[in-house]
């Protein structure tokens, strides 16, 4: 049984349809790329996963258990499930080292020592240890979004989302965070991220799932799909990137 | 001695409230008139001219409006003017209103970019064709909706006037209570009457700045 | 005949006016503590998610900030006895201090969460976090520090609106001022000098704030 299984999601916005029958199955230790043109539903999709948008129909596994709209199956499903920002969030009024502590210590209430044990090793992990005193406003994007991600870590979520977590940064502080990305790949974490870095998600996913109009179009091995499309739709996309 | 019923209670706010009104539109007006021409000093003026508006703005805002009501109701009988309630209620709420005025009003002259002023002065526009064909307009805009909202502040206050003894809406319903006995009734129909005038200001109020919102966008 | 001036007939009675400056001082507190309690409080529950307990704290915002504060003072301590609820002078005169600023703050306080970036409530929600949690730690101290200079502007407001609560003989500055200008009826140097210390109260009451704020939205631990 997977880690995460999406069945028939269905998601509309007013009488915009924008999710139309997802059926995505997430085993532990994948590392899934979504990838797509601007407005296909791969942010939405990836929120659904998370609770952050209620679906209209479909269900959603998560550990084997099914999630229902209810506020404890909401809490329940997040400590499942981490989430990493394109616009970090970080949370402006603390520290790196409080933003890290905050979740552990007032949802899963451990204790101050703990938190902060966990927290230091997680920032320890995305190689700021020496900005931990630092408020968001002091550190760079690409220190910032690495934040988001010890943050995200610290609450040992057996799934972490990334939507596109690398789209607001600088061109020259996006590498230090596919990094970090990378690193957590290899160490076995189980991610799914929304990414336009194609090279990346060549080198580290084991699977790369194109979205089209609110469907899954195509899917598979980046190597084979990136080679042979099978659909135009994918061989424009992925044309298109290279133009 | 004489039943009260529900409607004679009514009845006679209603009547008072008149005086609320029309010493609410007195004062706005006049009000508007003096914080409008401390506008133009302050803009126009020299460094002394922008101290002296900010300190009487400073002062109204400073110290309570019963203050100034008695300080005005007191202090003018003594420079030998003979003062009615009735025109000290206005005269302290003109001063009281102008301050407010003038500075919410200041603010939205400043907000008109700066680069405007820079332009006009650039085609050769005096001080005072600037500000009437340049930065009035676009200042008035903006200008409308916390003028309106202010509005509301200047029918609550009159309700401090009945203490200087002007018989509004207020004095009218203690007047009521003292001859009834029905303090509950009597101030519960008088805070109606009140939210009957000030309501629709607010909504408006809060309709333009809307309205506005949607426009500039 | 110029009228003589004499300042000198208040200084007998400065003890009444520091008891009055006092008193002001004490419905101040009261009503700023509890006022912008009530103001969270409201603001917390206009964002509630059941609609009934959002529009009943909605009427009692517009509803107060529609009507004088001395009419509501007024209804307090000559109405509310006829529903058995008899307050004494100083209560209700806090009493109705706490119920107006409270209103005022729950617009301000709300004003101040509606500016919080929805991907701050949404970080916090991936996080599983609850609602309590997310309004305790996430939204309330942004919000407040965004706000905090409107909020301090109508505490001093309602710090002299309270001149009012002489008319139900709270014996606070304007009720001494008053029985001051009974006893030696010198009423414009009473009032002239009551004025000056409102004024003085006023500029106070915001530099106390200010340092205030700065010590609540201050950053602990430096960099
Ligand atoms: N809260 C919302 N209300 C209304 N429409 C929405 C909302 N969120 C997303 N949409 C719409 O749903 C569609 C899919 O949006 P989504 O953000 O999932 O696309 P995306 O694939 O992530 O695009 P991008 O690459 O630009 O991030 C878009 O047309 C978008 O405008
Ligand atoms: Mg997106």
């Amino acid at each position: 049984m997977s880690l995460v299984e999406l069945h028939a999601i269905h998601k509309s916005f007013g009488a915009l349809q924008v999710l139309k029958g997802i059926d995505l199955k997430i085993d532990e230790g994948q590392v899934i790329a979504l990838i797509g043109k601007s407005g296909s539903g791969k942010s939405t999709l990836l929120r659904t996963i998370n609770g952050l948008e209620t679906i209209d129909d479909g269900t959603i596994m998560v550990a084997g258990k099914k999630v229902g709209d209810h506020d404890t199956d909401l809490l329940q499903l997040r400590l499942n499930v981490g989430m990493v920002f394109q616009q970090f969030n970080l949370f402006p009024h603390y520290t790196a080292l409080e933003n890290v502590m905050l979740s552990p210590q007032v949802v899963k209430k451990q204790s101050k020592g703990e938190a902060r044990k966990i927290a230091e090793e997680m920032l320890a992990k995305v190689g700021l240890s020496d900005k931990m005193m630092h408020y968001p406003d002091q550190l760079s994007g690409g220190q910032q979004q690495r934040v988001a991600i010890a943050r995200a870590l610290a609450m040992k979520p057996r799934v972490l989302l990334c939507d596109e977590v690398t789209s607001a940064l600088d061109p020259e502080l996006v590498n230090e965070v596919l990094a970090v990305v990378r690193q957590l790949a290899e160490e076995g974490m189980t991610l799914v991220m929304v990414t336009h870095e194609m090279r990346f998600a060549r080198e580290v996913c084991d699977s790369l799932v194109f979205m089209h109009q609110g469907r899954i179009h195509e899917s598979g091995n980046p190597e084979h799909v990136f080679a042979s499309p099978k659909t135009p739709e994918l061989a424009s996309f992925v044309g298109g990137l290279a133009g | 001695m004489p039943e009260f019923t529900l409607w004679d209670i009514v009845h006679n706010l209603l009547l008072a409230a008149r005086w609320t009104v029309l010493l609410s539109i007195l004062a706005f007006v006049l009000g508007s008139i003096v914080g409008l021409a401390l506008l133009l000093v302050r803009t126009a003026g020299n460094r002394w001219a922008v101290r002296f508006v900010r300190g009487y703005v400073e002062l109204f805002q400073g110290t309570p409006l019963l203050m100034q009501l008695f300080i005005v109701f007191f202090g003018l009988p003594l420079l030998g003017l003979d003062v009615s309630p009735w025109i000290a209620a206005t005269f302290g709420l003109t001063l009281f209103t102008s301050a407010f005025l003038t500075e919410i009003w200041r603010g939205c002259v400043e907000s008109v970019a700066k680069g405007q002023w820079e332009a006009s002065t650039a085609l050769g526009m005096n001080f005072t064709q600037q500000m009437l064909y340049v930065i009035l307009p676009q200042a008035l805009r903006i200008a409308v909706p916390p003028t309106v909202g202010f509005s509301v502040q200047v029918v609550k206050g009159t309700a401090v006037t009945s203490i200087i003894g002007f018989v509004e809406l207020t004095k009218a319903g203690t007047m009521i209570t003292n001859a009834t006995y029905a303090p509950f009734t009597v101030y519960g129909c008088v805070a109606v009457l009140y939210f009957l005038i000030c309501y629709p200001l607010s909504l408006y109020a809060r309709h333009l700045e809307g309205k506005f919102r949607h426009v500039t966008r | 005949m110029a009228y003589q001036f004499d300042f000198g007939a208040i200084l007998p009675h400065w003890k009444l006016l520091l008891d009055g400056v006092v008193l002001t001082t004490e419905l101040a507190a009261i009503g700023a503590v509890a006022g912008v309690g009530l103001g969270i409080l409201g603001a917390w529950a206009r964002t509630a998610r059941t609609p009934v307990i959002s529009q009943l704290v909605g009427v009692y915002v517009e509803l107060i900030r529609n009507t004088p504060f001395l009419v509501q003072l007024f209804f307090i301590f000559f109405g509310l006895p006829a529903l058995g609820i008899k307050l004494s002078e100083f209560q209700a005169a806090a009493l109705a201090m706490v119920v107006n600023l409270g209103a005022y703050s729950t617009e301000i306080v709300r004003a101040g969460i509606q500016a919080i970036p929805a991907g701050q409530i949404e970080a916090a929600q991936s996080l599983a976090m609850n609602r309590v949690q997310i309004f305790r730690y996430i939204i309330i101290r942004p919000a407040l520090k965004k706000i905090w200079p409107a909020l301090s502007s109508q505490v001093v407001i309602v710090m002299l609106g309270s001149s009012v609560c002489s008319q139900i003989a709270a014996e606070e500055l304007t009720f001494a001022a008053n029985y001051i200008q009974g006893m030696n009826f010198r009423a414009f140097e009473v009032y002239f000098v009551t004025t000056g210390l409102y004024l003085v109260m006023s500029i106070l009451l915001r530099q106390i704030l200010k340092v205030f704020g700065n010590f609540l939205f201050e950053r602990r631990n430096h960099a």
